[in-house]
């Protein structure tokens, strides 16, 4: 008896969005609109999120070592400075690597190759580069490089210069940025999901309030509130669904098209090839909210026409 | 079957829709009740449907209470009464089959059952060839046939058809008269508003004349007496 009233409730729903053709197609175009908002949050999230964690790995600090430092003397301190639990990773650069990085850095500058044979020895130190975990933690790992209570002094014996403080204000007012934004991004995110809700919902209480005398024909004819309400609830899925699908499809040319401008964003991303490699993911959280929305919609939106006896 | 005991309805604003209103309908009876607008026919009928709660008095139906019936309940009553309207109130994305199939899905009647019965009642009210039509495509008197074809489709104990010749031309309020005499005589007990002398003459039944929310006569075989 269950799985018959199931099964008449699911075949009303899509013959109902089949006959009432315009008031579905209106409400699949809304519910487009507000499925499109929550795609592109999830897409300005994924474009923020890339270009601030770019933006992250820019910052590091540079201990700067004597010239004379072994490489025994070196490791010791990597090794130190790595236990640090603030400390992301630490990597070294030899002399010779950073003599070899500084040259095809400036392959095209005759003059400064030429000064380089000139002075004929290695005139760069070797450096320790320092990311951290989170950029709020540059000033701890500073003050920890500077303090020398942990490490014994032969040990920082060998650092010539620590470049913290001379990019001090740059790191702050880029961790300044990276938490507004991602402040930003949360409101922008919640604003997005609140509208999308508003607009659907409301389109859907229009939709029924269309059919308002039908219910209330079903009522007078012995139909059950769950009986009654079934097929709306079906048609909401449907429109969210159909919705959904037409989100998708009209998220690939937009990516395709937003692709080459995203891109010339400092640490932008490929927004098409996030899309495909995405896809699953976005599928799901797409058609999940469509359908949600459009069945918890009509389940409301019904009950107002079901409460008296 | 039906009994009325000094039923009163009076609107918030004041208006009295029935007054003291005692009257019972024994089952196979078939009812008229006449009246002009604003009478309270419409609001004895809705009464009784459970559409509206009594001021006063109460109002019941097969020794139930209807304004005790639990909300949860009132479908199963409803499927026990077939109501026809003056304004038909079919569904309209629905077919002529649709429409009365569906009166027999909410009463959870098997697919088998429906399939048998829909098209033999369609065909009682001479519908056959037009089953498949939507509401919009039909006239108002095959639409009320519809209408009558899905109140009795689940054999209900009561017919309540309020003004059901409201809207039609001489020849179809004749045959929606025959019809609903026809289910009369199958044992349904009808209860017919209607503001039609000729119909309430030609049935010859029990005539009830209401009058400013009162009932002022009440004859066994009656006359249109206003």
């Amino acid at each position: 008896m269950l799985w018959i009233t199931i099964k008449r409730i699911i075949k009303s729903g899509f013959i109902s969005f089949w006959r009432n053709s315009s008031v579905s197609l209106s409400a699949v175009f809304v519910m487009v609109v507000a499925l499109f908002m929550i795609g592109s949050t999830i897409l300005l999230t994924a474009f923020l999120g890339t270009g601030l964690k770019d933006l992250q790995d820019k910052i590091d600090i540079n201990v700067y070592l004597d010239a004379t430092a072994q490489e025994a003397q070196i490791l010791d301190l990597k090794s130190k400075i790595e236990t640090l639990s603030e400390v992301k990773n630490v990597t070294y650069v030899t002399r010779d690597i950073a003599l070899e990085t500084f040259k095809a850095r400036h392959i095209d500058n005759h003059r400064i190759i030429q000064a380089l044979d000139e002075v004929g020895d290695n005139p760069l130190t070797a450096v320790l580069t320092i990311k951290a975990k989170d950029p709020a933690q540059y000033e701890g790992i500073a003050s920890f490089l500077g303090g020398k209570a942990e490490i014994s002094p032969d040990a920082l014996s060998i650092v010539s210069k620590v470049n913290y403080n001379d990019n001090k204000v740059a790191i702050d007012r880029l961790s300044k940025l990276i938490e507004g934004v991602r402040k930003l991004g949360s409101i922008i995110t919640a604003v997005m999901v609140g509208i999308s809700i508003l607009i659907t919902f409301n389109t859907i209480r229009l939709a029924i309030f269309i059919a308002r005398d039908e219910i209330g024909v079903m009522r007078l004819v012995g139909g059950s509130n769950q009986y009654i309400r079934g097929p709306f609830v079906v048609e909401g899925i449907l429109y969210g669904f159909v919705a959904s699908i037409l989100t998708l499809i009209f998220f690939y040319p937009l990516t395709y098209w937003l692709k080459s401008a995203t891109q010339v964003f400092y640490g932008g991303i490929d927004l098409l090839h996030y899309f495909v490699a995405n896809f699953v993911q976005m599928f799901f959280i797409i058609i999940f909210s469509g359908m949600a929305l459009g069945a918890v919609s009509s389940y409301l939106a019904v009950r107002k026409y079901l409460t008296a006896r | 079957m039906i009994y009325f005991e000094n039923v009163s309805k009076i609107y918030p604003d004041g208006t009295i829709a029935l007054e003291g209103a005692t009257l019972s309908i024994k089952q196979g009876e078939f009812v008229s009740i006449v009246g002009h607008s604003g009478a309270g026919k419409t609001t004895l009928v809705k009464l009784l449907l459970g559409e509206d709660q009594p001021t006063g008095g109460s109002v019941s139906f097969d020794s139930v209470d209807i304004q005790n019936v639990r909300a949860k309940d009132m479908p199963d009553l409803r499927r026990r009464i077939g109501v026809i309207f003056q304004d038909f109130r079919l569904l309209p994305n629905k077919t002529a089959y649709e429409n009365v199939a569906f009166a027999m899905e909410v009463a959870g009647k098997s697919d088998e059952e429906i399939a048998s019965d829909v098209p033999h009642v369609l065909e009682l009210v001479d519908l056959s060839k037009k089953m498949w039509n939507f509401p919009r495509q039909l006239s108002g008197g095959e639409l009320q046939r519809v209408a009558i074809a899905r109140a009795i489709v689940n054999h209900p104990d009561l017919i309540i058809a309020d003004e059901p010749t409201g809207n039609l031309d001489p020849v179809n309020t004749y045959e929606i008269v025959q019809i609903l005499k026809k289910v009369n005589d199958m044992g349904t007990t009808v209860i017919l508003t209607t503001h039609n002398r000729g119909v309430v003459e030609a049935l010859g039944k029990r005539v009830i004349t209401m009058d400013h929310g009162k009932i002022t006569r009440d004859d066994m075989m009656g006359k249109y007496a206003l």
